[in-house]
């Protein structure tokens, strides 16, 4: 039978759910988190369902937590690692969609390196996507686990100030996060060098400091961003040196932020590069383990729904 | 070098001349310690207490010492053109008590430690007070953003490739951005060098000499798109030495726009043009290259009207082999500190300005522009002076240049205008009289 809150066949992006949409995904996670810290991790919700992870972009921690998410469901996972060739990008794309599409799976989770792919391939298939990351563009079951550890945290999301640091303009985790953030009633503040800001940024609604001191001050969340290396070697960033300087969260520019204010990191850390080490690892503050921990009671929530909504179609 | 703790001095019979709050008339200002103590129309009623010591300005004039934004000093690396040591003489000469350095020593200023080794061996000249640049992109190379903010914590006060445009478009655009994500200065020498590999200016000077041209355009294209750029980014961009009529044009627009924009020009630009070339003189090798009598003559309208904010000497010293060679092999850049006062003057003898307002192009304008305090005659601010004659004539003999290099392209002029005293710090750096560097 098909969601009554959340009727969608794929889950491509945050951008255009409705706070109900959010609130029930969010609502629909926390009721597996108990079952992910029991002993027998698995329940028959989608027995005999086909889940496939076709991730065209190197992916660890999530395509674990999707496969983990699916076997905990009780579903068959197949994990399809496939390498990109920069030719004929678009022709394989919709060719592997046809496919696959021809073996019956239930729902895909798909990762591509290009903004927009997703989509692309969704519009090919028959059954449930799940965009588990596009180019630049969303990442919403990342989005989806941020804000489940917020309001588990927080008790709430609306009227937080939350301070996203670092290279907002490569990062589909931030923009997930601008539409999530803000279709909930939070205040979104982006905090970078002007050369990691993307252009028009504040007609999406959030507030641009290039200062941690002032970006920080008085936040609640502080969620840290990925500075991939090659960014980092004069194109945008002088160095790393630099950027640890200026933009790295170190303890001295958390005291601007909240005394209670969390530490949100998506992963994988570079510790001394956006992040200091003393900081990531705070036990009160530092909620990167959980974030991971939640980010597969998430995907079971997503990939229980559009299996279900798949077949009601 | 002995440098005596200054006490209390008083300069008296001064016509005072303070282009930050517009005075120009007979004053006294006393100093006490490093700093100026007081300032103003009668300060003594004819009797200046016993303590003090007691300089007669006799009418001559007494500005806030000058504010060289533009210079190239060649230590370290190149000390056989000019050391820290020499550069700071030949700039109290000048009457230039604050200067700032290009990165383009060896090593390249972009990183901390050739900022700090600058200030460092400036200091210890304990003349003219010393800034630097820091490098825009790493090795000057136009490629990669240098370390900005960390070079800025060290005491650089903007960023410049230098006597090289920073050409990428994607680069500029990024060291834009990146430079306003701290609200630093991006100092540009505005020249395309794609049509930059002539010699002098391109026209019928240059035609009838048989020398390659830099076209006028090479620096009037740059210009246009480094605005685009800057409107793009929002960040403060200042044009270094603009030398054409058009630039003024372009700056003026972008100034209208509410651009966050200046410029400044030098001497050369608008004491000089393409005949001074003449007859080959290497000296008159200048980057931009002199231009057309029209530019000139704009330039002065420029500084007249305002929309050209600073002049800097651009004193870019060459040993003699670098100039004495064939037109097209000798080395671009002329010697400028110890010219720079009276050369400035030649505006306000022309009729083209007032003395005041030369003076601000000299002194509160660059000063304001880099942010540092300096470049106004009030108390509690650094006595940092020159006192000079804006009349008396005088001819340039670069043979007596304290600077190393005497390549100067008003070598054998007469100028009017000439320094008597520059204090630093309340101290006597330089006077005419003795001719000591104290």
């Amino acid at each position: 039978m098909r969601d009554q809150v959340f009727p969608h066949r794929h889950l491509l992006g945050i951008e255009g759910l409705t706070p109900i949409e959010i609130n029930h995904l969010l609502d629909c996670s926390e009721r597996y988190i108990a079952l992910n810290r029991s002993t027998h991790k698995t329940t028959e919700a989608l027995k005999g369902r086909t889940i496939i992870n076709l991730f065209f972009e190197n992916s660890t921690r999530t395509r674990t937590s999707f496969e983990l998410a699916g076997l905990r469901l009780g579903a068959h996972v197949i994990n399809m690692q496939v390498e990109t060739s920069s030719v004929t990008k678009g022709e394989t794309l919709i060719d592997t969609a046809v496919t696959l599409n021809a073996m019956h799976p239930d729902v895909l989770a798909v990762r591509h390196s290009d903004s927009g792919a997703v989509k692309l391939l969704a519009d090919k298939v028959n059954c449930g996507v799940v965009n588990g990351g596009d180019g630049s563009h969303e990442h919403p079951t990342q989005a989806l686990l941020d804000a489940l550890t917020i309001r588990r945290r927080k008790g709430k999301l609306n009227g937080l100030v939350v301070a996203i640091c670092g290279d907002v303009l490569h990062s589909r985790v931030a923009r997930s996060n601008f539409h999530l953030l803000l279709t909930m009633g939070a205040r979104v503040r982006i905090i970078a060098p002007r050369t990691l800001i993307p252009s028009g940024i504040e007609r999406l609604g959030v507030e641009v400091f290039t200062d941690m001191a002032k970006g920080l001050r008085d936040a609640d969340i502080v969620m840290m961003l990925r500075v991939q290396h090659e960014r980092m070697k004069g194109s945008f960033i002088p160095s790393v040196r630099e950027y640890f300087r200026f933009f790295g969260l170190d303890r001295a520019k958390l005291s601007q932020a909240k005394p209670d204010a969390l530490i949100m990191h998506p992963g994988p850390m570079n510790r001394g590069t956006e992040i200091d080490s003393d900081v990531a690892d705070d036990f009160e503050r530092s909620t990167i383990r959980e974030q991971v921990e939640l980010g597969v009671a998430v995907r079971m929530a997503v990939l229980e729904i559009l299996a279900q909504n798949g077949a009601a179609a | 070098m002995s440098i005596a703790a200054p006490g209390k001095v008083a300069y008296i019979n001064a016509r005072i001349i303070d282009p930050a709050t517009g005075f120009d008339g007979p004053g006294e200002l006393l100093t006490i310690g490093e700093e100026i103590a007081d300032v103003g129309r009668k300060l003594f009623e004819g009797k200046p207490p016993k303590d003090v010591q007691i300089i007669d300005c006799d009418g001559q004039c007494l500005a806030p010492g000058l504010v060289d934004m533009r210079v190239q000093l060649r230590e370290p690396g190149e000390e056989h053109k000019e050391s820290l040591k020499s550069g700071c003489e030949a700039a109290v000469a000048g009457g230039v008590t604050t200067m700032v350095g290009l990165p383009n020593t060896n090593p390249i200023i972009d990183d901390e430690a050739t900022v700090e080794y600058v200030a460092r061996r400036a200091r210890k000249q304990a003349l003219t007070k010393v800034y630097v640049y820091g490098a825009a992109t790493k090795g000057l190379l136009g490629k990669e953003l240098a370390e900005m903010g960390l070079l800025a914590e060290a005491g650089a006060l903007g960023f410049t490739d230098a006597t090289k445009a920073i050409a990428d478009a994607q680069v500029l655009r990024r060291a834009l951005a990146y430079a306003a994500t701290f609200n630093f200065l991006i100092i540009q020498h505005p020249e395309e060098p794609s049509l930059a590999n002539g010699v002098m200016n391109t026209g019928e000077i240059s035609t009838r000499m048989g020398l390659s041209g830099i076209p006028r355009e090479a620096e009037i294209i740059m210009l246009e798109r480094d605005l685009r750029l800057v409107a793009m980014t929002g960040a403060r961009y200042h044009a270094a030495h603009i030398s054409t009529a058009e630039s003024v044009e372009i700056i003026a627009r972008a100034k209208a726009r509410g651009l966050n924009v200046t410029c400044d020009t030098a001497p050369f630009y608008f004491a000089l043009n393409e005949m001074a070339v003449g007859d080959y003189r290497t000296f008159a090798k200048l980057s931009p290259p002199l231009r057309t009598e029209d530019d000139r003559q704009a330039i002065v309208e420029g500084l007249r009207s305002g929309i050209i904010d600073c002049i800097a000497s651009d004193h870019a010293p060459h040993d003699q082999d670098s100039k004495r060679l064939p037109f097209a092999q000798a080395a671009f850049g002329g010697s400028g500190l110890e010219t720079l006062l009276a050369v400035a003057i030649g505006l306000h003898h022309s009729a083209d300005m007032k003395l005041i307002d030369v003076l601000r192009r000299l002194t509160v304008e660059p000063a304001a522009l880099l942010g540092l305090d300096a470049g106004r005659l009030a108390k509690g601010k650094k006595a940092d002076l020159v006192m000079f004659d804006p009349d008396r004539g005088w001819k340039v003999v670069a043979d007596d240049f304290r600077s190393k290099s005497k390549n100067s392209p008003f070598d054998g002029q007469p100028v009017q205008g000439k320094v008597l005293r520059t204090v630093i710090d309340g101290r006597c750096v330089f006077s005419a009289t003795s001719g000591a560097v104290s």
